[in-house]
């Protein structure tokens, strides 16, 4: 049966390119990169080498900046906790947004806990967060500004240029979650003038458990993982070199083919969406309409209920989700998509597709054929439906 | 969590059982699940004997909502309006080859759906 992998913003297959970097510090290359000798020297060279590519592909002023960690979500952590922790005597004060991943919120939720007060930021219709939220909340208690860059379930884009601007006029620190972003669109953290950005590997065609937290220098901020000298003393820990190794080469060809890769993906894309309004009535776009990720599109089907989408489309061979895999073993509906202001009896029917470098005009076909017939069965079985269609 | 259905639950999500409306249903059922939401509707034919001679539905819910309201229609079919009250979600469930724990609570859907048809039916006996 033909196979169609769109669910690529829950997880990336690794590229051939990156495997291959990797494999030989799994076999020959397996020195202590703290190891003085030759052994530790190649590993030290080649995660050097790493560091650089990552520093490239972000933007950073230097390669001290890149700390890698064990994905995105330890980066979230220790940059919201990190900051938080080494600002304490300035205040108690963080601001983020009501759409961002788990691993922002959940953070967010232990430090209020720790004592911190956190305020969630409010988006608009298409998931853009408010401005004027923010610099009104801005306090002189704040220490911290965390606003993601795209969004992982809707795709939007958020103005982070702005953002980080009204952040940095109050002297308080940004952070942004770029896991989404990072290598699908243009990031450079200097002349956005960020101090804080957590990336992915396994979201970019590189391993998981593998990411990287960009600190700008002289930013204060307390490791979450004592130990060793490791990471410029800012996380302890032998180092990945094998993932790391494999993050850096991601991060080369990223960079690299960024900008071919995101026209040909915004194409298809919208050549997807465009066949879908044509082919099945009372659907929505969920997400800002062009402040979108190239390769996201989600839809939401009225009078439907995702899963039942999901298991028919996965019979046919093709992978989507509802939105963040992280939450599809909660019954809850979407905090993104309510956040957004959508009514909850059409969060349910919201499907994510997010497309790869290895999907093609043909998978897009063989989706708007199996798609429409899936919806009219399913439809026919809603006793929502007969209501909507008078 | 999704992916952990039993091979009978997805069998049933394929292929639902009595999937519509019985135009003149004895009794409808009509119930919403508070805890995710999802909507199930179910029609049943009763004869003068009191037996469930047909039963279909119309369900907007996940897999399990689905199967389950597949499996209750199945169940149903050829027992008395008594005998049909005895049946519970748990048994909805067993006959599909359990459900996800996670899950458990759409198979109430379907019982519920079961006793507020019969509600009815026995609401519209009484008045005629
Ligand atoms: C926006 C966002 N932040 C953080 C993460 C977590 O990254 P990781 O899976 O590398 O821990 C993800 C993906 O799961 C994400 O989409
Ligand atoms: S999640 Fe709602 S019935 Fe299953």
């Amino acid at each position: 049966m033909k196979k169609v992998y769109l669910d690529n913003n829950a997880t990336t297959k690794m590229r051939e390119e990156v495997l291959d970097a990797m494999l030989p510090f799994y076999k020959d290359i397996y020195g202590n990169a703290s190891s003085i000798h030759e052994f530790g020297r190649l590993a030290r060279r080649a995660i050097d080498d790493a560091r650089e590519k990552v520093a490239g592909l972000l933007g950073a002023a230097s390669v001290e900046e890149i700390v890698f960690t064990s994905g995105g979500t330890e980066s979230d952590n220790f940059a919201i906790k990190g900051a938080a922790h080494a600002l304490k005597a300035k205040g108690d004060h963080i601001i983020t947004s009501s759409i961002e991943h788990q691993a922002i919120l959940n953070t967010c939720k232990f430090l209020e806990k720790e004592g911190y007060k956190v305020t969630y930021i409010s988006v608009d219709k298409d998931g853009i967060v408010d401005l004027e939220e923010l610099k009104r909340l801005i306090a002189d208690k704040t220490i911290l500004v965390s606003i993601m860059y795209a969004n992982n379930e809707v795709g939007t884009i958020e103005p982070i240029e702005e953002a980080a601007r009204i952040a940095k006029e109050k002297g308080v620190y940004f952070h942004t979650d770029a896991v989404q972003a990072v290598g699908k669109i243009p990031f450079d953290v200097k002349s956005l003038n960020i101090d804080l950005a957590s990336m992915s590997g396994h979201k970019i065609y590189g391993p998981k458990g593998m990411g990287a937290l960009y600190i700008k220098k002289l930013t204060k901020i307390t490791p979450q993982m004592q130990g060793g000298h490791h990471e410029m003393g800012k996380r302890a820990g032998t180092e990945n070199v094998a993932g790391i190794v494999g993050l850096g080469k991601a991060a080369e060809l990223a960079k690299k083919e960024l900008s071919d890769e995101s026209k040909r993906l915004t194409g298809l894309r919208d050549y997807l969406y465009k066949g879908i309004t044509s082919r099945i009535e009372s659907i929505r776009l969920n997400g800002h309409p062009d402040k979108r990720l190239p390769n996201t599109v989600n839809v939401g089907f009225k009078y439907l209920e995702g899963e039942s989408i999901i298991l028919n489309l996965d019979m046919e061979g093709i992978a989507v989700s509802t939105g963040s895999a992280c939450t599809s073993g909660s019954l809850e509906p979407s905090h993104v998509l309510t956040a957004m202001g959508v009514d909850p009896a059409e969060t349910q029917g919201s499907i994510r597709f997010s497309l790869s470098r290895d999907n093609t005009k043909e998978d897009m076909d063989y989706v708007l054929e199996v798609l429409p017939p899936i919806i009219k069965r399913l439809r026919d079985m809603s006793p929502l439906y007969e209501k909507g269609k008078k | 969590m999704e992916g952990q259905y039993s091979e009978k639950v997805m069998e049933h999500f394929r292929n639902p059982r009595n999937v519509g409306e019985i135009p003149d249903a004895s009794g409808i059922g009509n119930v919403g699940n508070p805890v995710c939401g999802d909507i199930m509707r179910l029609y049943i034919k009763v004869d003068q004997n009191e037996v469930i001679t047909d039963a279909k539905f119309k369900t907007f819910g996940c897999g399990a909502a689905i199967a389950t309201s597949s499996m209750v229609t199945e169940l149903v079919k050829g027992k008395t309006v008594q005998e049909a009250l005895t049946i519970s979600n748990r048994a909805v469930a067993e006959a599909l080859g359990g459900l996800p724990k996670i899950k458990m609570h759409c198979s109430v859907l379907a019982e519920e759906a079961l006793r507020s048809a019969i509600d009815d039916y026995m609401a519209k006996k009484k008045k005629a």
